[in-house]
């Protein structure tokens, strides 16, 4: 096991969704919500970084997204990624699976080969657990998807448990081969200190003034975009142009909450109780 | 998910000048590379980073593990020691975080931080499980190899402390040298150009540790503290764990009986400078540490009292209401919040101490710092500890009288924090030998020419109060002079808590008077300490007075009572 890729992706914190989180025309406010690590992928990067732990293999991070995705970037790096890479680009915009996946698996290509390629099962915002195959399916890798858990790994075979609904599949596997993984698998681990003060100063290259860039580059502080023009991509298959899925409408829906009953810790609050769920099952009072 | 690294703590600490300290642990900033720090502003980049990843570890992590901690505790197993399961997950991610090698140089993969700095990741852990600062806070003891050891030493051991491979031991006492330790007895033999431990030593933490720093008679004809070195010893087979003793509280923390059986060992630096030299160093910042925890343990007693008088409601409203409650959570509010602006004075005045003999030892002329920098950390680091563990154990003990019946069973973490609280102001130098260890800055006039340098400043919206406290300053002086007539030591020794205290008190007002005066939201806090403080100070000067009218320099008759024949 010598080079593994991750792909990764800064979603927006559906977890703390308040009032003003939809605008007025159904597109989710990405100014109200706070910009995360999707929380599985940082499972998917945390098995790549055990891994690297057993092997010494080599832990590439990508992830496809505004500038504002070097957050996540930088974090990997914090965890212990050894290398990232944003890819970016306004042709980007307004991308559905298949057009990420044509993206991430384009710009994978020009990266080189990888032993291992992992993916969180699924991101928060989409919730669709389309992007991890639709890549293995253009990469032509097997995959294994719902990776629960890490068994073991000998040489290039590596063996996990995957989740199904009632059972858990213990499947054996040849390297090359794309995961994703849920977030059973493991705990992700904290950023590291020394990490911290190595690469905190990070920048993306485009926004690096010509008088530091020597500086920044010598110090591993340089972190690399990649471009539509850089991948040499496809115009009809990126972004908009590229998503067959289209948004037919979106309903703003509001959760109301029942009426609240209070039993109080005593037998009168119990009877009360009792009482309720008779009828709550049975409809008779 | 929360983070003890709040608004409270990050606001404190700039108030505290370390513009300099930072500049000389990072070379002047001279240094290139991806390691090093370029300014002042890259490096409070970079602290800010640390302080909040510990603090949602202490958070997330360490907290919901502290009470299977305390229930199961360190074991005695198969002669060695066992650390609890939560506690071994506890150091791994530290350790995996990379924070164990707080204020280690960067060369031996430490993070070479200011104390300051590293006594916030400290105080951070110490609220959410007591009992794992004992064990983190003794990567403390790399820092004494790393100023006297050898190049060899440190080359060799402080990597595996600061990547967490190790723990340490500080293997001081023994059953007949407590805090007397120039009785110490355990002897330190040269044989044929090595050395070896043999004897017994008991109350070390963390006795199963792999590293340990022992204290050692080395000298058989001299028997007090200058025959005493300082040795360096690895974990092998000549260590036995005798016992681990069973305590009332830190119960994650073992506390073993140990038997060197000619133990092949090192010396550290130089004969006969074991305890006078290398022990006071590491003594002094062990004491930091010790403050930093019961400072901790107090924020968490205090924010549980604030949740339980919120949750219970008796008389048909919430306790909180009750002025008998809330008198209690402003004190607790107002003890705490003075109480870390000192400790982090302290830990700065031992950093700036620290900065100015390294800048001594490269040959500048710093004598005058060094000495004016040396009396305040002497100063301010027993004070510290003075105020911050009687203040853990006394908001503890008020915190659980919050919570009542529920706050005596093991329901609340409460109990354990009452517990804990409780061995923080008798380690590392009682309350008792903090005061003998501060009261000669105030004898001396130092304290008040330190009084007076700290209220030197531009005051425009609360002169009022800071003449308030220059009347206690005054009065304070008074009674002392009035003591210092007396010229009986038994008399000084007698009232010299009353004076440290008073000491903490119109000190603490000082260093808050500029916070206060910058932020207006924090006036109220401020208030109500002057309000209480001028309570608190006239009554120590009444009792003084009366006991200098009562007995004067007859109050050694005082133990006439006790005295068994």
């Amino acid at each position: 096991m010598k080079k593994i890729i991750v792909m990764v992706k800064q979603v927006p914190d559906t977890a703390n969704v308040t009032g003003d989180s939809m605008k007025e025309d159904g597109t989710v406010n990405r100014a109200a919500l706070p910009a995360i690590f999707n929380p599985e992928d940082l499972n998917a990067l945390e098995m790549a970084l055990e891994i690297k732990g057993l092997t010494g293999a080599e832990v590439t991070i990508i992830t496809m997204g505004p500038p504002k995705a070097v957050d996540i970037l930088k974090h990997s790096l914090y965890m212990g990624a050894d290398k990232v890479y944003l890819i970016s680009d306004r042709k980007f915009a307004g991308s559905d699976t298949l057009a990420t996946s044509y993206v991430l698996s384009e710009a994978i290509r020009y990266l080189g080969k990888f032993d291992l390629y992992l993916a969180g099962r699924q991101a928060i915002d989409g919730d669709t657990a389309q992007v991890g195959p639709q890549v293995a399916e253009k990469l032509g890798l097997n995959i294994v998807s719902y990776v629960r858990n890490l068994v073991e790994i000998k040489n290039e075979n590596i063996v996990v448990e995957k989740d199904s609904d009632v059972l858990t599949e213990v499947i054996s596997a040849w390297v090359p081969l794309l995961m994703t993984i849920t977030s059973d698998a493991n705990e992700p681990r904290y950023p590291n200190s020394i990490n911290m003060l190595k690469y905190f100063r990070s920048e993306l290259e485009s926004n690096i003034s010509d008088k530091d860039k020597i500086r920044y580059k010598k110090n591993g502080w340089a972190i690399p975009v990649l471009t539509f023009d850089d991948l040499g991509l496809d115009p009809d298959k990126c972004g908009l142009n590229g998503s067959p899925t289209k948004v037919h409408k979106i309903k703003s829906i509001v959760l109301k909450g029942g009426d609240l009953t209070l039993f109080e810790n005593n037998e009168g609050g119990v009877m009360g109780l009792v009482k309720e769920i008779v009828k709550d099952y049975s409809g008779k009072n | 998910m929360g983070n003890y690294f709040n608004e409270n703590r990050e606001f404190l600490l700039k108030f505290i000048n370390i513009d300099e300290v930072i500049s000389e642990l990072e070379n002047g900033f001279n240094d290139n590379g991806p390691e090093s720090l370029n300014s002042v502003e890259e490096a409070w980049e970079w602290y800010g980073m640390l302080l909040d990843n510990a603090g949602k570890i202490a958070t997330d992590f360490i907290w919901p593990r502290a009470e299977s901690v305390d229930k199961s505790g360190a074991r005695f197993k198969d002669g060695d020691v066992e650390w609890a399961d939560g506690t071994k997950e506890n150091m791994d991610v530290l350790a995996d975080a990379g924070l164990m090698g707080g204020t280690l140089e960067k060369k031996y993969g430490g993070l070479h931080l200011p104390i300051v700095i590293n006594n916030v990741i400290i105080e951070m852990i110490s609220q959410a499980d007591a009992s794992l600062m004992n064990l983190f806070g003794l990567q403390d003891i790399a820092v004494t190899i790393q100023k006297f050891g050898t190049e060899e030493q440190k080359n060799r051991v402080l990597p595996k402390f600061a990547s967490g491979e190790v723990s340490g031991a500080m293997s001081l006492t023994e059953p007949d040298s407590g805090s007397d330790l120039q009785t110490v007895k355990l002897r330190g033999i040269e044989k044929d150009g090595k050395w070896y431990l043999n004897g017994v030593k008991h109350f070390i933490t963390n006795g199963g540790g792999d590293v340990h720093l022992v204290l050692a008679r080395t000298e058989e004809d001299q028997n007090d503290g200058r025959g005493l070195s300082m040795m360096l010893y690895e974990k092998d087979e000549n260590l036995i764990v005798r016992r681990i003793e069973e305590k009332l509280g830190i119960h994650g923390s073992p506390t073993c009986e140990l038997q060197y059986n000619m133990a092949e060992c090192e010396l550290v630096g130089k004969r006969r400078f074991g305890l006078i030299k290398y022990m006071m160093s590491l003594l002094n910042g062990a004491r930091l540490a010790t403050s930093a925890q019961a400072l901790g343990i107090a924020q968490a007693a205090f924010e549980e009292a604030v949740k339980y008088s919120n949750e219970r409601i008796q008389f048909g409203k919430k306790i909180v209401n009750f002025p008998a409650v809330y008198q209690m959570l402003n004190r607790m509010e107002v003890e705490i919040e003075t109480s870390r602006l000192l400790l982090y004075n302290a830990a700065l005045a031992v950093d700036e101490h620290e900065m100015f003999e390294k800048r001594a030892a490269r040959g500048e002329i710093v004598r005058p710092e060094l000495k004016k920098a040396a009396t305040l950390s002497n100063f301010l680091t027993p004070l510290g500890k003075f105020v911050c563990t009687e203040l853990s154990n006394s908001i503890a003990y008020d915190s659980l009288q919050i919570h009542g019946g529920v706050g005596y069973i093991k329901d609340f973490p409460i109990e354990r924090l009452y517990r804990d609280a409780r061995i923080t102001n008798i380690y590392e130098g009682t309350t008792q030998l903090q005061v003998v260890a501060a009261i000669g800055a105030v004898t001396s006039g130092f304290f008040f020419y330190l009084i007076s340098d700290t209220l030197d400043i531009n005051i425009s919206s609360l002169n009022d109060e800071k003449e308030q406290i220059l009347g206690f300053v005054n009065e304070m002086e008074d009674i002392t002079g009035r003591v210092k007539e007396l010229d009986s030591k038994e008399f000084l020794d007698f009232v010299a808590n009353y004076l440290i205290e008073m000491a903490s008190v119109v000190y603490r007002l000082a260093l808050y008077l500029p916070v206060a005066e910058k932020f207006p939201e924090k006036r109220k806090l401020f208030k109500f300490f002057l309000t209480d403080s001028k309570g608190k100070s006239a009554y120590l000067i009444s009792r003084i007075t009366a006991l200098i009218e009562n007995y004067g320099s007859e109050i050694g008759m005082l133990k006439d009572n006790f005295l068994n024949n």
